[in-house]
């Protein structure tokens, strides 16, 4: 029997979870979504007096626009899918850096300066080249802009090892600032905005002038997790990312990686400016990525830097901003600040439900009670924790010792001597 | 009872997961002691007094401390029942002082770090110990590191104080220091624990010996009664002789010639200091010193991942009328050699390939057509790691990194295989095909333990995540294998396994260096002996006919109290390895 | 430009530099612990909007009295962003959650709360301006505009302040002395330094963790409400997300160091000054004041990062949480 007393031993403690089966996390996810739903019900019902379910409905309603008629219908959709397809190609800008553990945390900046770069061209060639020389023009001046501002970070992390992060971040606002100012420049009369230009516009499609976003997106997608699962340079990337060490120790050259795939950074987020300006906008302003930069940042991470998951990720980003402006539309509210706060709320529990799929917690004294879901699949593994108090932990355990240490905690018990 | 016991372990239990790291272990720990917990690597002795200190607690059993049941949840709850310990990896803050490092966590009294320096002082002037309390923890040696840990926990009080493995990073003449600031604490009346797997010290420093084997309580003996044989014996659990078989080295022809080789250290001083030395095909150089002597930087210096600061080091590839191969060498350097005047062909013409395309002179090398004129001199300064990698010098590392340097923990087998090889080949895509077959051949050949060969490294036990690397390294026919401490960690039967796969290489005419700190396995192991002390040769002696006190002499040759005895043997030494 | 101009600009600057000083010193309490917290914005505009709250419900209750009007909206600003900084340190903490990530969230969460609420008062802003006297007048030494004497000057640039500009100062003198000269600063440093070391030291890492980003969400959002309440005369403005995010550059700048913070608060209230209402009217200058203190900021990174002296950098664990048994 177990001879401990109950009073003097922690509540609970944690352990990291290692071989979960592959529905766990997703199962945990889910579950945060819902709960996150259910809060976000019950802030609209006390903040709003909008009965929950409605707001549900509302969220459907202001993202595909059911419940509407078949016209706005497909414009909601389309409007969230132009929206998706943004935020994926600004997840895919942060992704390869993310995954060589350079924090990249200026996406915003770097596609503003691509931005800015093509306006550029078109405001000192257009009406002097041809528009079609023009956009091919304007598609390189982005990208080089891009490329500046993701590489000069870069440079500065890879010879100095400078922090990246908050080099970045400083970055975004250096950019904002020159935005305004070109703008006054463009404009000197005095209002804040450049109107919309007739230069170097891309062709619509389907008279509409946002599928080649959406094209584009899907094609980087595609693109983006070949490279990063199939390719040298993406085996680099995870190499370098894991262990800089072991990159210098088989040769690769670091620092070639890191300026290498910030150029890669660099260049997704050139094309993201140019869709921006010659696709979508026709202008530039400093609110153009629209804290994408940063958005972008939780979608790549939450998919754990999966292109493919990012579809996904980014998908429920842009369906909570949709939805939720779809309840403000509702209540006749036309500021964004109670949708900021729901998809605020949201972004928190997604993020915090990570948790429980890296750890599990671990109680103790619960012998009689069952275990808690969420430690189920480890604790048979483990033989059951439950065990551990009686005899029984003697013969699952003893199999195991001498058995395969595959275990994550095999390998700490290893390392620890 | 004649002795009062400061701490007694019930029946105490505790798993990782599937892996049982203690089971059922009682202990007593005496007042006044010094007691040895003795066991090979992997057998629990550190898990078990992490349950002492606070860091793990145990999934069963009691702990006493002076005959009361506690609980230790926490490093803290440790130091309230006077226990301190002192781990193998220091737990200092690098960017404060000592005396800053010792008060930490510590709270009694108004905080005055002049306070803490004047007793820190007084703790000096009673057991011996030299520390400037003013110093930066990141501007001091590993030994002054240890000694500031020793205080911190003194400095809280501890009566009981636990060292893990406290002499492997220090010299002799540290160990001796060391030993007697042990002594003296323990006529103080404090118990001393100290972890350890090397039988001399047990003899000289403890009281009694704890021995564990596979996470179980063997015995507890008073050290006069017993000897160092009847402790290995309960250790190992069966007599283990080191019994490597070393054939003699078959025509050993110089491979690597490092000729007055300097590097710097991180800290930007000199860690290799005028280093020469040869290493031969057929041969294993065994490498003996100290830890932390220069070792680390010469071999990274060879490798290419330190830069050299002075020095050569010349590659000698005797190829001497041998046919080139494209294993080593792509077609564009046989071009560029070629033109250069390198190659014969087997009439003895020039071959330079003039007015042949591609697929002739591949056709060509590919019967052994071309031969080498003399041998290939390489100078390796000033080349990449890559480019010596491919001249075929490679090197498996240090267990503590090998997750770190070598390998990558959360890759699977294979994507650790590619790493080798994924540059092979045109496609802009990594081929996975080859890579994979190596892995299962690895882990066929050397019974790696896995799952499967998708499992990412990390999740292995040491010794198999060795024969991993060691795997790898060797499967591409080096010409130069360099080995630092890869039997470090490994229980014995790895590490026979390792010490089998060198002499292999070494069968193959491969040049194999042994860097090692068991003295014991490098004479058993090695064919020549080369001893490192400060960063210098102290000697290069037959490591069949000297002895082992000599070696430990060698290796303490830079220290200035013996500089001039052993200077002469040193000199001695390297006359003989010229003739 | 006549001295008269250059002395209000001189005291404008000073009034300013709390609102950066509040931010980072508040920020630098955080990092030291580790964490580095992009949410700051977001706590700034929280603090601030319960802050103006407070200031709106007791002017509603017909209560003028100057000592509730000032210490009744501080507590509950106090309040409101330490619940913030409990909320980010129970994320990243407790929960080790990614931390830029979280700090995002953060932000755009706080922005949006503070948006939420302040825009339902948005008929009443006027009230809460009317209080603004309060915080302006507390303190505050009289001087005569125009005088440019010695005397007199040195009185408008640094005596003719709110009390909030005193306390921000002290604030941070306080900060700057228990992180250097204190048992608990020592303490702190080592969490954020090393918590693993700090752990086996048997300091309470977590509870060092989750006062220190408490208390450094309290101060910076104190800055929130003196944005609002003394540089905005009570008008309400959506101004925290700017000052934060240079609250946060200011911390790089000043190399973690609240007593540097004071005059690097000055200069970057100087430059916000400049190109806000003062002096200048040429707008390629007034896009070169505006980058200046992001340039600067990037610049200090850079030297430091090049020097690489160990005194000048970041704590080191900032951006990494700590799980005990992960070694």
């Amino acid at each position: 029997m177990n001879t401990n007393k109950k009073t003097r031993e922690p509540l609970f403690h944690l352990i990291k979870r290692a071989n979960v089966p592959a529905w766990q996390p997703w199962a945990i996810r889910i579950g945060a979504l819902l709960l996150g739903f259910i809060i976000m019900g019950i802030l609209c019902m006390i903040s709003l007096e909008t009965n929950p379910i409605d707001a549900w409905k509302y969220m459907f309603k202001g993202a595909f626009g059911i419940g509407t008629t078949a016209k706005t219908a497909k414009f909601k959709t389309l409007a969230l899918l132009r929206d998706l397809s943004l935020l994926l190609l600004f997840a895919l800008a942060v992704t390869p850096a993310f995954k060589m553990k350079f924090w990249n945390i200026g996406a915003e900046g770097q596609v503003l300066m691509a931005a800015l770069f093509s306006m550029m061209c078109i405001q000192y060639f257009g009406g002097k080249v041809p528009n079609v020389p023009l956009i091919f023009i304007c598609l390189a001046a982005a990208m080089i802009g891009g490329i500046i501002w993701a590489v000069i970070p870069a440079l500065f992390k890879a010879k100095w090892n400078t922090n990246e992060t908050l080099f970045t971040l400083m970055m975004n606002y250096v950019v904002i600032q020159l935005i305004i100012f070109m703008i006054k420049v463009w404009v000197p009369n005095g209002s804040q905005s450049l109107a919309p230009s007739a230069y170097a516009n891309l062709p619509k499609i389907a008279g509409e002038d946002f599928w080649f976003t959406i094209i584009i997106a899907l094609a980087l997608t595609a693109f983006m997790f070949v490279y990063l699962r199939f390719s040298k340079h993406g085996y680099e990337i995870s190499v370098v990312g894991e262990s800089e060490n072991t990159a210098r120790y088989i040769g690769i050259k670091v620092k070639k990686v890191i300026i290498r795939t910030l150029i890669v950074s660099g260049i997704v987020c050139g094309i993201i400016g140019f869709l921006l300006v010659n696709g979508i906008n026709h202008t530039v302003s400093e609110k153009d990525a629209g804290g994408r930069g940063f958005t972008a940042i939780l979608v790549s991470w939450l998919a754990k830097f999966n292109p493919i998951f990012m579809i996904l990720t980014a998908f429920l980003v842009v369906f909570l901003t949709k939805g939720t402006e779809g309840i403000m539309e509702e209540n006749q509210i036309t500021n964004e600040f109670f949708s900021q706060v729901l998809i605020g709320i949201m972004f928190l529990l997604i993020i915090a439900c990570e948790f429980f799929i890296n750890y599990k917690i671990v109680f103790r004294h619960r012998t009689a009670k069952p275990q808690p879901v969420l430690a189920v699949s480890e604790s048979q593994a483990a033989g059951s924790v439950d065990d551990r108090s009686g005899e029984a932990a003697e013969a699952p355990v003893e199999g195991a010792s001498t058995a395969l240490q595959t275990d994550e905690t095999a390998d700490q018990a290893a390392k620890e001597e | 009872m004649e002795h009062e016991i400061a701490i007694q372990m019930k029946n105490i239990t505790k798993t990782f997961g599937p892996v049982v790291a203690n089971r059922g272990v009682n202990l007593d720990i005496r007042k006044g002691e010094i007691l040895s917990v003795l066991g090979e690597n992997g057998c629990g002795k550190t898990t078990l007094m992490n349950m002492i200190a606070g860091i793990y607690y145990p999934d069963e059993g009691q702990i006493f401390v002076n005959g009361e049941e506690v609980t230790i949840k926490s490093p803290k709850d440790a130091f309230r029942y006077k226990i301190g310990m002192i781990h193998q990896h220091f737990k200092l803050i690098d960017v404060f002082t000592a005396a800053q490092n010792i008060a930490l966590g510590v709270k009694k009294g108004r905080y005055s770090l002049k306070k803490v320096a004047a007793e820190v002082r007084d703790m000096c002037d009673r057991y011996g110990f030299q520390i400037d309390p003013k110093k930066m923890i990141h501007e001091m040696s590993v030994s002054e590191k240890q000694t500031v840990e020793i205080i911190k926990v003194l400095y809280r009080g501890a009566d009981i104080l636990i060292l893990d493995e406290p002499t492997a990073v220090l010299t002799p003449q540290e160990i001796r220091t060391l030993f007697k600031v042990l002594r003296e604490m323990k006529k103080d009346g404090k118990s001393i624990v100290i972890i350890t797997h090397k039988l001399n010290e047990v003899m000289e420093i403890s009281d009694r010996v704890a021995v564990l084997r596979k996470g179980e309580h063997i015995a507890t003996v008073d050290t006069k009664d017993t000897s160092e044989k009847e402790l290995a014996d309960m250790m190992v659990g069966k007599k283990v002789e080191l019994n490597i078989d070393r054939k003699d080295p078959v025509d050993p022809k110089p491979r690597l010639f490092i000729e007055h080789l300097y590097v710097k250290n991180k800290e930007g001083r000199y860690a290799v200091e005028d280093v020469s030395f040869t290493i031969n095909g057929g041969e294993i150089l065994g490498i003996a010193g100290i830890a932390g002597n220069g070792q680390k930087e010469l071999l990274e210096g060879i490798a290419g991942l330190q830069r050299v600061s002075k020095g050569d080091i010349i590659f000698h590839n005797p190829k001497k009328n041998k046919p080139v191969t494209f294993f080593h060498k792509k077609l564009r350097q046989i071009k560029r050699m070629a033109a250069e005047g390198f190659f014969h062909d087997p009439q003895g013409n020039k071959v330079d390939f003039k007015g042949k395309s591609n697929k002739e002179i591949i056709r060509l090398v590919n019967e052994e057509q071309v031969l080498f004129y003399e041998d290939e001199i390489i100078d390796l300064r000033h080349r990449t790691p890559r480019q010596i990698q491919e001249l075929g010098i490679k090197l498996s590392f240090v267990p503590e990194d090998r997750l770190n340097m070598g390998l990558v923990g959360n890759m699977s087998i294979v994507d650790n295989m590619a790493l080798r090889s994924y540059r092979k080949g045109r496609s802009i895509f990594v081929n996975k095909k080859r890579p994979k077959a190596l892995a299962d051949k690895i882990i066929r050949e050397l019974e790696v333990v896995t799952p499967s060969d998708m499992t990412p490294v990390r999740r292995l036990s040491g010794g198999n995540v060795q024969k991993v690397l060691v795997g790898r390294e060797i499967s591409s026919s080096p010409k130069v294998l360099m080995a630092a401490y890869p039997v470090r960690g490994l229980d014995i039967n790895s590490s026979y396994l390792i010490y089998n796969l060198l002499n292999q290489q070494k069968e193959k005419n491969v040049a194999v260096v042994f860097v090692g700190e068991d003295l014991d396995v490098l004479l058993a192991l090695s064919d020549r002996l080369l001893v490192i002390s400060g960063g210098k040769v102290a000697g290069i002696v037959d490591a069949r006919k000297v002895t082992k006190e000599e070696v430990g002499m060698l290796m303490l040759s830079n220290a200035k109290a013996d500089a001039h005895a052993v200077k002469t043997a040193a000199e001695n030494a390297a006359e003989e390895d010229k003739q | 430009m006549t001295l008269a101009v250059w002395i209000s600009f001189l005291a404008a600057a000073f009034n300013l530099s709390a609102v950066f000083l509040f931010g980072s010193t508040g920020e630098i309490v955080v990092e030291k612990s580790g964490h580095l917290n992009l949410g700051i914005p977001g706590v700034m505009s929280v603090g601030a909007a319960a802050g103006c709250m407070t200031v709106y419900s007791l002017m509603k209750a017909g209560i003028t009295s100057e000592f509730a009007l000032l210490f009744l909206p501080m507590l509950s600003t106090i309040l409101a962003g330490g619940l913030m900084g409990l909320l980010y340190s129970f994320m990243t903490v407790t929960l080790r959650a990614n931390q830029n990530v979280t700090g995002l969230a953060m932000t755009t969460f706080g922005l949006g709360l503070a948006g939420h609420f302040m825009n339902g008062l948005k008929a009443n802003f006027g009230k809460i301006a009317s209080a603004s006297y309060a915080y302006k007048n507390f303190f505050k030494v009289d001087v005569k505009l125009g005088d440019t004497g010695f005397v007199n000057s040195m009185k408008q640039i640094f005596l003719s302040h709110g009390f909030l500009v005193y306390f921000a100062i002290i604030v941070a003198i306080v900060a700057q002395i228990i992180l250097s000269k204190t048992r608990t600063g020592l303490h702190l440093r080592a969490v954020g330094e090393s918590p693993a070391t700090a752990d086996a030291a048997g300091i309470n890492v977590t509870a060092y963790k989750y006062i220190a980003t408490i208390i450094g969400c309290a101060i910076a959002a104190l800055g929130g409400l003196y944005a609002i309440m003394e540089h905005l005369f009570g008008r309400w403005d959506y101004v925290c997300e700017g000052f934060g995010w240079l609250s946060i550059a200011l911390v790089i700048f000043t190399i973690w160091r609240p007593g540097l913070a004071i005059p690097g608060s000055i200069i970057f209230g100087a430059l916000y000054i400049l190109k806000e209402k003062w002096l200048v009217t040429n707008e390629t200058i007034k896009f070169a004041i505006k980058v200046l203190p992001y340039v600067m900021t990037i610049i200090v990174l850079i030297i430091t990062s090049i020097v690489g002296s160990k005194k000048a950098q970041a704590p080191g664990s900032l951006g990494t949480n700590y799980f005990r048994e992960e070694r």
